[in-house]
């Protein structure tokens, strides 16, 4: 009770930005939830495609623009699109969704409990950062700073990825190549 | 002193806003007349003078129409779809530089919606969103013609997205900044117009405008001949009119996004004679307020003649065959920009060069000459006489 | 070979120029752009008519003879050659006195014509043996918005004595209308 109450306290001081954040957290959780609750798999993917704008919105509230708009651009613009694009070639429809096996239900309650443990685990060793206002640089998250950094001092881990990319498309190429008696679609 | 600045910044919004949908509303007419015109025709002329009440006329009939949600449609999602169409669609003009500045006591307020430092990325951020509208609306209306058209906006959407992106990176290198305010300024002086020192980008650019706005010759996710009405066949009433509408508001922008791009903004040639002409001879208020006006004027001539063009390439060219808009988005289109990225990189890198892309293009004409000399002549085949 | 623009067409191989596209498409433009400032072939209809030819099918008249009197005998051939089934008559036989009014022994008392069945076939002046009924070529039918207005009796079928027609009347040169209810004339 005591702990709510400075909580409450806490909560009255808050700045605008904080509001912002609390607001937009739980908007996050709430569309979050849904996610894994709706039962129509468009539903799904709409609630997603909402989480992302909140994650989204978090972002800009650290000012970081650069990866706010990528993760719109990213996620909300491509990888949903496909994500609906598949599920609509699909159809899938509430009625048609086949029974779940035990076992199924099972697995996923074993694979999701140790996944919430090892965060909340990892959560509760991490060492949080902190920062110190007077000396925090609030350019960090901007784009011409990221850059710099991209390219200096993760110029490796970014090139590897950027490999990785290319192989990724390489074999994207190789599965969608028509070889000779094919059947022709 | 903050008010103010609030206000003018808030009545810039506004103009925005209105601006758009108003030249949205008349693109409308503008689309009948110019169809009109270029088919010999004279296009409507009744309602008003020259039938310029006609776009209200259509509203009215958009209104009154009956608001039709299908049995089996999923009722929510049918509404969201064009409610996403249009947010989208008027979202992305926030971001352009309209104008200069404008002077008020001391004051410089630009003339534009909000100067983010990563313009370009919320451009393309909200242009990639502009399909959910399509898809959502296409696939709640529970029918195959509808769920065609939006899986074929879809496609078409992110291939010549990609395109799209690549063909301005090259002026993001020559400009080193994602600002649209910063690349327009950068664009000062007629032949430092990204149109001279990219030329193949903006062929490409152009291209992939077309496509993502879904309009003729890349309009197949509404392709009548094959689809009935494509993703807009089940929606009726001011739904239909809002998908309509949308796309005019993407047309405008992307004229406003091209002539930003690559026609130097509000630039315009010996404007800073003019600037400083006008300065000295009405006060460094007003003289700049009305030098800002003009190169307002001068940014909306160019988005007029761009969202002409638009219109003009839709009556006259056929529409692509879904194999043939894949095969040029990604067989041609991003090769190609992939190259006018790396020429110019290496024309940069050597003595700051900007031209380096003309390589490319006189290759391209040098090739296509030679190629259609050596192009074996059609013979003309006998037809019998009838 | 109508037209002397046909074009072959064939299946080879595009060469680099057509696979660009750009060319024709630009040449395409050219063609639109050139239209978009040659002249309108658009007639502003209703406030501007054209001569629509001597053949043109248009208003009913039942003519009178030189000396004005009613051509029609009343013998249904019109009727029974209508294939719409639009004319209706009334026969009646001519009494002492009226010889200046009719010019047979027997005359149409009532002619009606349904205009809304009518289809402007002109079988009827095909039929007429008395050469009393014709289609005027420089008046059409006005529009209608009632139902009352659409049977048209012999008081507006009957040739006025001040507006006699003569079908190859060189002043008829233009297709005027009646006053229709649209726009204003101008
Ligand atoms: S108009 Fe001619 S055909 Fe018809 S009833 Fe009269 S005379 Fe006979
Ligand atoms: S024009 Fe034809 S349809 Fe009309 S009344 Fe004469 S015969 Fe009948």
């Amino acid at each position: 009770m005591n702990q709510f109450n400075t909580f409450l306290a806490s909560f009255k001081n808050l700045t605008t930005a904080g509001y912002l954040f609390y607001g937009l957290g739980l908007i996050t959780l709430i569309s979050a939830i849904s996610v894994v609750t709706a039962k129509n798999p468009i539903h799904s993917v709409l609630a997603l495609i909402f989480t992302f704008f909140c994650l989204t919105g978090h972002y800009m509230l650290l000012n970081a623009q650069f990866l706010a708009i990528v993760n719109i651009i990213v996620y909300a613009g491509a990888i949903m699109v496909l994500f609906l694009f598949a599920i609509m070639f699909l159809n899938l429809k509430e009625e048609d969704e086949e029974a779940k096996t035990n076992v199924t239900k099972m697995a996923a309650v074993i694979v999701g409990g140790v996944l919430m443990v090892l965060l909340l685990s990892i959560f509760n060793y991490a060492p949080v950062g902190t920062f110190n206002p007077a000396s925090f640089d609030a350019k960090t998250g901007l784009v011409e700073r990221l850059g710099i950094v991209l390219y200096s001092d993760y110029i490796l881990p970014f090139e590897l990825a950027s490999i990785l990319f290319l192989v990724a498309m390489v074999g994207a190429v190789m599965l969608g190549k028509r070889e000779a008696g094919d059947p022709h679609f | 002193m903050e008010l103010t600045i609030l206000v003018i910044k808030s009545l810039v919004i506004l103009a925005v806003f209105g601006i758009t949908l108003l030249i949205a509303t008349y693109s409308t007419y503008a689309e009948r007349k110019v169809a009109a015109f270029l088919q010999d025709r004279i296009g409507p002329n009744r309602a008003g003078p020259f039938g310029l009440l006609q776009p209200i006329a259509d509203a009215g009939k958009m209104f009154f129409k009956e608001d039709f949600i299908p049995a089996q449609a999923n009722k929510w999602l049918f509404i969201l779809g064009p409610c996403l169409a249009m947010l989208t669609a008027l979202m992305s003009s926030a971001v352009i530089p309209f104008g200069d500045s404008i002077r008020y006591a001391s004051f410089d307020v630009p003339v534009q919606g909000i100067d983010v430092n990563v313009g370009v990325l919320y451009v393309f951020g909200v242009v990639s969103l502009g399909v959910y509208g399509v898809m959502i609306g296409g696939w709640a209306s529970n029918n195959k013609f509808s769920l065609l058209g939006a899986i074929r906006a879809a496609s078409q959407n992110i291939s010549y997205e990609v395109a799209l992106g690549l063909s301005i990176i090259a002026i993001l290198m020559m400009t080193g900044s994602l600002s649209l305010r910063h690349i327009v300024n950068e664009q000062n002086g007629f032949l430092q117009w990204n149109v001279f020192t990219q030329p193949l980008g903006f062929v490409i650019f152009l291209t992939c405008a077309f496509a993502e706005c879904n309009r003729t010759p890349f309009d197949l996710p509404e392709c009548e001949t094959e689809l009935v009405g494509g993703y807009h066949t089940e929606y009726s009433s001011m739904k239909l009119g809002f998908y309509l509408f949308a796309e005019y508001i993407n047309m405008f922008t992307s004229s406003a996004i091209i002539s930003t791009l690559y026609f130097g903004g509000f630039q315009y040639p010996f404007m800073h004679q003019v600037h400083d002409a006008l300065v000295n001879s009405l006060g460094s208020t007003v003289g700049h307020n009305i030098a800002t006006g003009i190169g307002t004027a001068v940014l909306f001539g160019k988005i007029f003649f761009f969202i002409f063009f638009f219109m003009w390439v839709r009556w006259t060219i056929p529409r692509f065959r879904f194999d043939q808009l894949m095969n040029l988005g990604w067989k041609t289109l991003i090769p190609l920009s992939i190259l006018n990225v790396v020429l110019t990189g290496a024309g940069l890198l050597f003595d700051k060069f900007k031209y380096a892309t003309w390589l490319i293009v006189i290759v391209m004409i040098v090739l296509a000459a030679t190629n259609a000399i050596k192009a074996p002549r059609r013979k003309p085949v006998a037809v019998p006489q009838v | 070979m109508l037209t002397n623009r046909s074009k072959q067409v064939s299946n080879k191989e595009m060469t680099l120029a057509e696979r660009m596209y750009l060319p024709a498409v630009l040449g395409g433009l050219a063609i639109t752009i050139r239209h978009f400032f040659m002249k309108k072939a658009t007639i502003q209809y209703p406030e501007v008519k054209r001569y629509l030819g001597p053949v043109f099918r248009g208003h009913h008249v039942l003519k009178r003879d030189e000396q004005g009197r009613e051509r029609c005998t009343a013998c249904g051939l019109c009727a029974v050659a209508c294939p719409a089934e639009a004319i209706s008559m009334v026969a009646a036989e001519r009494k002492k006195g009226e010889e200046t009014l009719y010019r047979e022994e027997k005359y149409a008392a009532v002619y009606e014509i349904n205009m809304l069945r009518c289809i402007f076939c002109g079988l009827c002046e095909e039929a007429c043996p008395k050469q009393a009924v014709y289609l005027r070529h420089d008046r059409m039918v006005p529009v209608f918005t009632e139902r009352d207005q659409v049977i048209y009796g012999k008081d507006r079928l009957v040739e006025k004595l001040d507006d006699r027609y003569i079908r190859n009347n060189p002043d008829a040169q233009a297709t005027p209308t009646e006053p229709t209810l649209s726009r204003s004339v101008g």
